[in-house]
């Protein structure tokens, strides 16, 4: 195990950010922390890579107490904050050698590990460029080459895809897959965006109200939910008479909306369709990690983005 | 040697920033100018003090200003840093807290000594003469001034978390420090409480050693001068040491 947390705790006046958290994470895997926006994923993180004391329990990142050995920590891993973290001033490759320099970096390999990270992330041409030049995305690949400047065994990654366009998320999941394949680092993340879940972690832990609901690969937490869905909407739906048919595991029904939930669609929809009631829209289509979510808190991932004020004051206190 | 190097990229970092930022060296050239030619021109076409017109006896006490304000406001900055993620990124960094105060104040240092020598070289057009023995204790004298006032500036930034209390450190610390050390006036002659305030001032002194150096207009012998700025550096290097330990 690469990290292990025991009984990790985070405690900011009344609210518990982090409540009693354990978890472990495998060398080599890509392991996504999934949740709402204050859901503790930042501060877990945050005391992973030792910018934050914990308020009880410990955790292991590469064999070393993040509380007593936090400079072997730091030296083990490699971050990338949420929000962009390169120094605008200098050019991208001022800031790869200052990072080099900081994290003892060798001087005779610094100028071919700078040139070996810009070829991953491809920035080599607009490396002698100021980085308020830089887009969000190719800043994103900056710094996730800074990331893995120094060789860590370990990278976390908080939020990385954050307010980019699509095109580019996909192509920063791309460059983390690379890396996970290529440098063999194990990768943390954080994301709120159950697709970016979906489609790069091994494993997913579920994390809300700082506390982990569920954990597996996103394929088997989807599975837990029911092999597929059916969206129709009903103007009277037969509920009673669907619920129960023997291959359907769950129904709801809300203002004319139903969700039904059941295994080999395939062979059974001709039958649910006729039993539900006369419908004016269906629609098939597989489990997303939202419904996982959904199914575990009575409530989406997404419909907790407006923050309550106490979640703000945290991503103030720990950005600033 | 990772933290020798570590210390060599923050300081790299700052002088490489200001380099580039070349608005900030022009006003900082402008600005003791502007001092020089309306405050000193102005004021000097009435009065003058023990010999030395009044534009020239200011000059010390200009040279002070300059690295005063560059190295005290550098020292503030940081609490615009630590809002700024980048700086986190410095944090993080497997550096205990000594190497990144002393990367920080060696940087700062150095903005504001290459600002101070551009205006030595300016004090060429303004009738000051210098020495190899003026220049030398000139330079110590600002060496001493800029990490002590970095260091000040890092100390207090580092405990603060916005900007709000800029104000009142302006008119609290850097306005009295600078106004009530004799960078404009003469020591003599003044009265009771002022007399008094004068004395307790660090930068007092600084600029009485600087005045001696160049002008031979000392009030307090050489060695004091020496004496208290390198007990007002040592102190606010330390001071700024333990603040950056209890930074978070």
């Amino acid at each position: 195990m690469i990290i292990e947390t025991f009984g990790i705790t985070k405690v900011f006046k009344a609210l518990v950010a982090v409540d009693h958290i354990n978890l472990s994470v495998e060398e080599g895997e890509i392991f996504g922390l999934l949740g709402p926006n204050g859901a503790g994923k930042t501060t877990l993180l945050s005391m992973l890579a030792t910018i934050l004391k914990p308020t009880e329990g410990t955790a292991k990142v590469n064999g070393y107490d993040i509380i007593h050995q936090p400079a072997k920590v730091r030296k083990s891993i490699g971050m990338v904050f949420q929000a962009p973290s390169s120094d605008e001033l200098l050019t991208g490759w001022e800031n790869l050698y200052l990072h080099a320099m900081m994290y003892g970096v060798p001087s005779n390999v610094r100028r071919s590990r700078i040139d070996e990270v810009l070829e991953l992330v491809d920035l080599k041409d607009r490396a002698k460029d100021l980085v308020k030049t830089y887009s969000g995305g190719m800043r994103r690949r900056l710094e996730l080459a800074r990331g893995l400047l120094h060789k860590p065994k370990i990278l976390f990654l908080d939020e990385p895809t954050l307010g980019l366009d699509p095109q580019t998320r996909s192509h920063i999941w791309d460059y983390i897959r690379r890396l996970s394949k290529e440098e063999g680092v194990t990768v943390l993340i954080t994301t709120h965006y159950m697709e970016e879940a979906d489609a790069l972690c091994d494993r997913v832990a579920i994390i809300d109200h700082g506390k982990i609901r569920a954990l597996d690969s996103p394929a088997n937490l989807k599975m837990k939910v029911g092999k597929s869905m059916i969206r129709a909407k009903v103007k009277n739906p037969n509920v009673e008479k669907i619920k129960s048919l023997p291959y359907v595991s769950k129904v709801e029904a809300k203002d004319g909306d139903v969700t039904i939930i059941l295994s080999e669609v395939g062979a059974h929809i001709q039958e649910v369709l006729c039993n539900l009631g006369e419908a004016s829209f269906v629609e098939l289509r597989d489990p997303t990690l939202n419904d996982v979510f959904l199914q575990l808190t009575g409530r989406g991932i997404r419909e907790e983005s407006a923050e309550s004020w106490e979640e703000k004051l945290i991503q103030v206190r720990t950005n600033g | 040697m990772g933290e020798l190097s570590g210390l060599y990229a923050l300081w790299y970092r700052e002088v490489k920033v200001f380099l580039r930022e070349r608005s900030r060296i022009i006003s900082s050239i402008v600005n003791p100018i502007i001092w020089l030619v309306a405050f000193g021109g102005g004021l000097g076409s009435t009065i003058s003090f023990g010999g030395a017109d009044y534009q020239t006896f200011i000059f010390p006490g200009v040279l002070m200003l300059t690295v005063l304000f560059t190295s005290i406001f550098f020292g503030l900055y940081i609490v615009w840093d630590k809002r700024m993620d980048f700086f986190k990124e410095v944090m993080v960094a497997p550096l205990s807290r000594l190497t990144l105060f002393t990367g920080k104040m060696m940087g700062g240092c150095t903005d504001s000594l290459l600002q101070g020598s551009f205006l030595i070289i300016i004090g060429l057009f303004f009738n000051i003469k210098y020495t190899p023995y003026s220049l030398a204790l000139v330079i110590l004298f600002l060496l001493f001034l800029s990490a002590a006032t970095t260091s000040l500036g890092l100390a207090i930034g580092a405990q603060l978390s916005s900007f709000e209390g800029f104000g009142l450190i302006q008119s609290f610390v850097i306005m009295p420090l600078f106004f009530l050390s004799g960078a404009l006036y003469p020591l003599e002659n003044l009265p009771e409480w002022l007399l008094v305030v004068t004395r307790v001032n660090p930068l007092t002194y600084i600029v009485d050693g600087m005045r001696g150096a160049l002008l031979g207009l000392n009030h307090f012998p050489i060695w004091m001068d020496i004496g208290v700025g390198l007990v007002f550096m040592v102190t606010m290097i330390l001071a700024g040491t333990l603040s950056f330990m209890r930074m978070h």
